[in-house]
């Protein structure tokens, strides 16, 4: 079939308007013709005879009368092995390839094969005349630390496809011929162990979703005690900008109990890209002892680069991780920032002269957005195996506000909200994770009612302090005190976590129990203190010895030491429990 | 087909002009011929034969009979050793009494650089105000703005600045500056001897707004290329602010729908590609960002102020003639404070914490209410800080001004209530002296 063609007949910024000939679709790929370059564009509204277009590059240099090529084809991904470790722009073109093709500056119009060519050693798990159907597998590569199943294209029609060839176990190139099947009415297809995929449509080749009901340990104790994300949930990090949610996600990018971690910087800044992208084939993964970069996939849309190759970026990157969910593997897909990928939807909404909703947002964002965390899950897949994508997505609100659009779509549709602070990222306390404000429907690591009660401890003695705004501290009874001092106790020695520490950036489970349950203890306790005074003076202690103890290693002899240093010291003071503190403790629960 | 006139203008509407024309790009360059004589114009939307560009010395007085001349390329700017010492017009036209410069016609606007080829930066750029050395260290390559409010001394503390930088090339963009302060950085600079590895692009308040416009892009695309060539340059602007406002008045003329507060909701990715021209060569040199921000209303959530917080690397809060530590933020800071001295980091971040307590005290003491012994150190640590550290006159070393942090602690707290590590305590809590 010929493909389609036509000729440019307006340009309006990134936005190109085509006269075309025959028949095109909606999100179909088409190339404009500029000089010897061909500029990828996207169809997103056909009227008549024209198409609207979005551009993927800078426009400069198109002229009226320019042809176009349509490819017939939905903008899609290319999957297969070899896509960890990569690094793409927002459409998959591999960017250190295109340094080594173009130098220091991105070249537009040069397009470059995605899928490493290279060879893998191919197992087959069929056999000739078995029956097969879409995203089973039909054997497997090792890719690094996983088993990469090779599975039939997921576009396939979902009927059952018979095997008609299948190459024995050996070593192929990406891009061979290594099975032939055939549909019941007799028409063969080929397969590699590539196939595309368009990235605006959800894979939904499973027997069925499941609740999102195990966590994901972040190593963060904030959030994996109080703020707990799971394993195919969704949460969001809004804040205001300096806040720290490009320092929150890469943390998790590094840390997070995942199998495989996608990062999306989408729209933001080039350098802090840079960091990853040169210290994560540094970093050791405790878990496997490999480097991170090998169950890192890297996305990569930054803020100068064409700003409708970002809208596209947070599709091409979930794409991948639904990719990979399909062979029973927990993938994690950060998206920093979602609000530039609004933004980018935005900028066309504007060119194609939409009735703009709120603050010119295009009134299909909450939809959009929807659409787009809706693409996190755990699921079963058919061979019983499970798999979850989780997506955590920073939000950027103008004027650090939450009353936005984008704030408000995306709290509708989350399961957790990190909300960071102002205030406390101006005092330097990091997370800045509001921790009254924020809430999570997931389950932690530590049992919920202590969490309860030690949340309950953060609410008032923020309100005595509050109070104590109001009436001075001489106007605030001993105890009241107690309990203002029990939360900044809490904030300091638990919710705040030193990112740049070695030892305290990354705190496990484990640890996170034992440090809960000598710090309930502390929060628990009915201390015998004379004065306000006094209590201040026994908190800095407190407070000096709990910093001392999350310092230090946990293997060490020291950490020992100082865990009994620290339970000394408080029980020093302390006469006795809070009744409600003390049925928690013994209600053996954990 | 070389250079066809066009001589009827179908509309003329703020400082953009339409004319019908055939075989023209978008982004090329066109000379419009009016009675007062020739200005450079670029266009902007291409609809058939209907060619929108936009008149850089602005479109008063042209009429519809005038002529418009397509260059076939788009806009340039000369690049070579001759540009140093001199002063330009946004759109590349000498303010000085030297030549015009026509050799070697560099594109402004360029693509950006490849992710995978940039590098992690790594040099400290050493300035000698503490609250910049200390709290919020600047790096080379790092792009930042100097958020203040009118009638702070922004222009005088990014002339100071860059007068203390060892680099090798300062770039200045002055959009809509006061005559007066572009005299100021003109005698600042040629008083320093630094003039003759000084390039200007002045856009001054009486000139024509779309020329504001080119400001940046002239300026950095000339940084680019010097950076590529192996110098450390360093590129000043000022002010931000009046650039966002030329590209919000010429958004309302193109009839596009604001997003906030009148400006066109591609703001940040206007500031954001020329921003993310800062950058570090692998192998060669770099170009390193200084920019002015006034904030209308001493507001940081104003879409100016707030669109370049979430570009930048950072900012400096310039209030009161001083550098916040509120509002203040250098995120490039950890790159290179790790190697500076084993205190620098836990100080920085141990100073600000009680910093923050004192403005609390002195909240309450506003409020009349009885001041605890806590209280009353923290007041005497906050005056020391702020008249110590604080105060735009200091210009000392980091080491000195490290050292001079350990003594106002020693001076007001005990060592448990800093909330640094014992480690640290022990090795730099200064001795009594008695
Ligand atoms: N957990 C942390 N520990 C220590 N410092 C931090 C932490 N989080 C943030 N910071 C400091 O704050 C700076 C800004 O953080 P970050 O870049 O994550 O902000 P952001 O919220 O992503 O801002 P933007 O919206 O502008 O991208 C960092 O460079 C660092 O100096
Ligand atoms: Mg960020």
């Amino acid at each position: 079939m010929a493909k389609n063609k036509g000729r440019v007949t307006g340009v309006n910024g990134n936005m190109v308007t085509v006269e075309f000939d025959g028949a095109i679709s909606k999100n179909e790929v088409g190339y404009i013709h500029v000089g010897g370059t061909r500029l990828k564009s996207e169809v997103i509204r056909i009227n008549g005879r024209t198409a609207s277009l979005q551009v993927f590059e800078m426009t400069n240099g198109v002229a009226v009368g320019d042809s176009v090529e349509f490819s017939d084809e939905m903008l899609s991904v290319e999957l297969g092995p070899g896509l960890l470790t990569q690094i793409y722009d927002g459409l998959q073109n591999p960017l250190p390839d295109l340094a080594a093709k173009c130098g220091f500056f991105l070249q537009r119009g040069v397009y470059l094969d995605p899928i490493p060519d290279r060879d893998w050693a191919f197992t087959p798990s069929v056999h000739v005349g078995d029956s097969v159907r879409p995203a089973d597998a039909i054997g497997t590569v090792p890719e690094g630390l996983f088993t990469h199943q090779i599975m039939v294209p997921f576009s396939f029609a979902d009927v059952p496809w018979t095997v008609v060839s299948i190459k024995e176990k050996g070593v192929y190139n990406v891009r061979d011929v290594i099975a032939v099947v055939k549909d019941p009415k007799g028409n063969e297809r080929n397969l590699t162990m590539v196939f595309s995929w368009p990235v605006k449509k959800a894979i939904t080749r499973y027997e069925e979703r499941l609740r999102p009901d195990e966590t994901m340990v972040t190593k963060v104790r904030i959030i994996d005690t109080f703020l707990p994300v799971a394993k195919g949930g969704t949460y969001c990090v809004p804040g205001p900008f300096g806040a720290g949610k490009t320092v929150l996600q890469h943390l998790t990018s590094r840390n997070a109990d995942v199998d495989i971690v996608i990062i999306a910087a989408c729209g933001e800044r080039a350098g802090e890209v840079v960091e990853v992208l040169k210290e994560f084939p540094e970093l050791i993964d405790p878990k496997t002892g490999r480097s991170l970069m090998e169950r890192t996939i890297i996305i990569c849309n930054t803020s100068s680069m064409p700003v409708a190759a970002r809208e596209a970026s947070v599709y091409t990157a979930v794409t991948m991780a639904e990719y990979y969910r399909q062979m029973g593997l927990d993938v994690l897909l950060l998206a920093d920032s979602t609000s530039r990928w609004a933004q980018a939807m935005r900028e066309m909404s504007g060119r194609l002269e939409e009735i703009p909703g709120e603050e010119a947002f295009p009134a299909y964002l909450e939809s959009r957005i929807a659409e787009f965390y809706e693409r996190a899950g755990k699921v079963r897949l058919r061979n019983g195996r499970v798999g979850s994508v989780t997506i955590g997505g920073t939000v950027s609100p103008a004027g650090g506000n939450f009353e936005e659009p984008v704030t408000q779509a995306t709290l509708k549709v989350v399961g957790a909200f990190h909300g960071l602070s102002r205030e406390r990222s101006d005092a330097r306390k990091y997370p800045a994770i509001h921790p009254m404000e924020s809430w999570s429907k997931y389950t932690g690591i530590i049992d919920d009612s202590k969490v309860e009660y030690a949340r309950s401890i953060l609410f008032r003695s923020n309100e005595i302090n509050q109070m104590m705004k109001v009436v001075g501290e001489e106007g605030t009874s001993v105890d009241d005190y107690v309990i203002y001092q029990k939360g900044e106790l809490l904030d300091s020695v638990y919710l705040q976590q030193n990112s740049f520490d070695p030892v305290d950036s990354a705190v496990l489970p484990e640890r996170q129990e034992e440090t809960f349950d000598v710090l309930f203890h502390i929060l628990g306790s009915i201390y015998d203190l004379e004065d306000k005074k006094e209590v201040r003076l026994f908190f800095n202690e407190v407070r000096q010895k709990f910093l001392d103890w999350n310092n230090v290693e946990q293997k060490s002899e020291r950490f020992g030491q100082l865990e009994e240093e620290l339970t000394e010291l408080y029980r020093s003071k302390a006469v006795g429990f809070d009744p409600v503190a003390e049925k928690l403790l013994s209600g053996g629960a954990r | 087909m070389m250079q066809k006139v066009y001589t009827k203008i179908e509309s003329i509407v703020g400082n953009v002009i339409t004319v019908r024309a055939d075989g023209v790009k978008n982004g090329d360059l066109a000379i419009v011929t009016t009675s007062h004589g020739e200005s450079y114009a670029n266009v902007i939307k291409l609809d058939r034969d209907m060619v929108s560009l936009q008149v850089f010395s602005g479109a008063q007085g042209i009429s519809t009979g005038d002529q418009v001349r397509f260059l076939g390329v788009p806009m340039r700017v000369s690049y070579s050793e001759d540009l140093l010492g001199r002063v330009f017009t946004g759109s590349g036209v000498p303010r000085d009494k030297g030549p015009a410069l026509t050799e070697n016609m560099i594109e402004i606007g360029g693509p950006s650089v490849n992710p995978a080829k940039r590098i992690i930066p790594r040099n400290m750029i050493r300035t000698g105000i503490p609250m910049i050395d200390v709290f919020n260290t600047l790096v080379e390559s790092q792009k930042l703005p100097i958020f203040s409010v009118s009638g702070e001394p922004y222009n005088q503390l990014l002339a100071r600045i860059a007068m203390q930088a060892e680099v090798d090339l300062i770039i200045l963009g002055g959009m809509g500056l006061k005559y007066d302060d572009y005299l100021f950085f003109k005698d600042t600079l040629e008083k320093s001897g630094a003039m003759s590895r000084t390039i200007m692009f002045i856009h001054t308040a009486s000139d024509p707004t779309v020329e504001c416009m080119l400001v940046p892009d002239m300026a950095l695309a000339v940084a680019e290329r010097f950076a590529i060539d192996g110098k450390k340059v360093l590129v000043l602007l000022t002010d931000m602010t009046n650039f966002a406002d030329a590209m919000k008045e010429m958004a309302i003329t193109m009839d596009q729908v604001p997003s906030n507060r009148g400006y066109p909701g591609d703001l940040y990715s206007s500031l954001a590609s020329r921003y993310e021209k800062a950058v570090d060569f692998e192998g060669a040199g770099s170009v390193t960002i200084l920019a002015v921000t006034t904030m209308p209303g001493d507001d940081v959530t104003h879409p100016v102020p707030d669109n370049t917080g979430y570009i930048t690397e950072g900012q400096y809060y310039l209030k009161g003639g001083r550098i916040e530590p509120f509002g203040s933020l250098s995120r490039l800071k950890q790159q290179v404070n790790k190697d500076t001295r084993d205190d620098h980091r836990a100080l920085m971040d141990g100073m600000i914490k009680l910093y923050s307590a004192y403005k609390e005290s002195l909240e309450k003491k506003s409020m009349g209410f009885q001041m605890s012994e806590w209280d009353d150190k923290l007041l005497k640590y906050g005056e020391l800080f702020e008249s110590k550290l604080m105060d735009l006159s200091v210009n000392i070393p980091l080491e000195q001004a490290l050292d001079l942090g350990w003594e106002i602690l020693a001076e007001c707290f005990e060592p448990n209530e800093t909330g640094l590590k014992s480690d640290l305590i022990l090795s730099r809590w200064p001795k009594k002296v008695s």
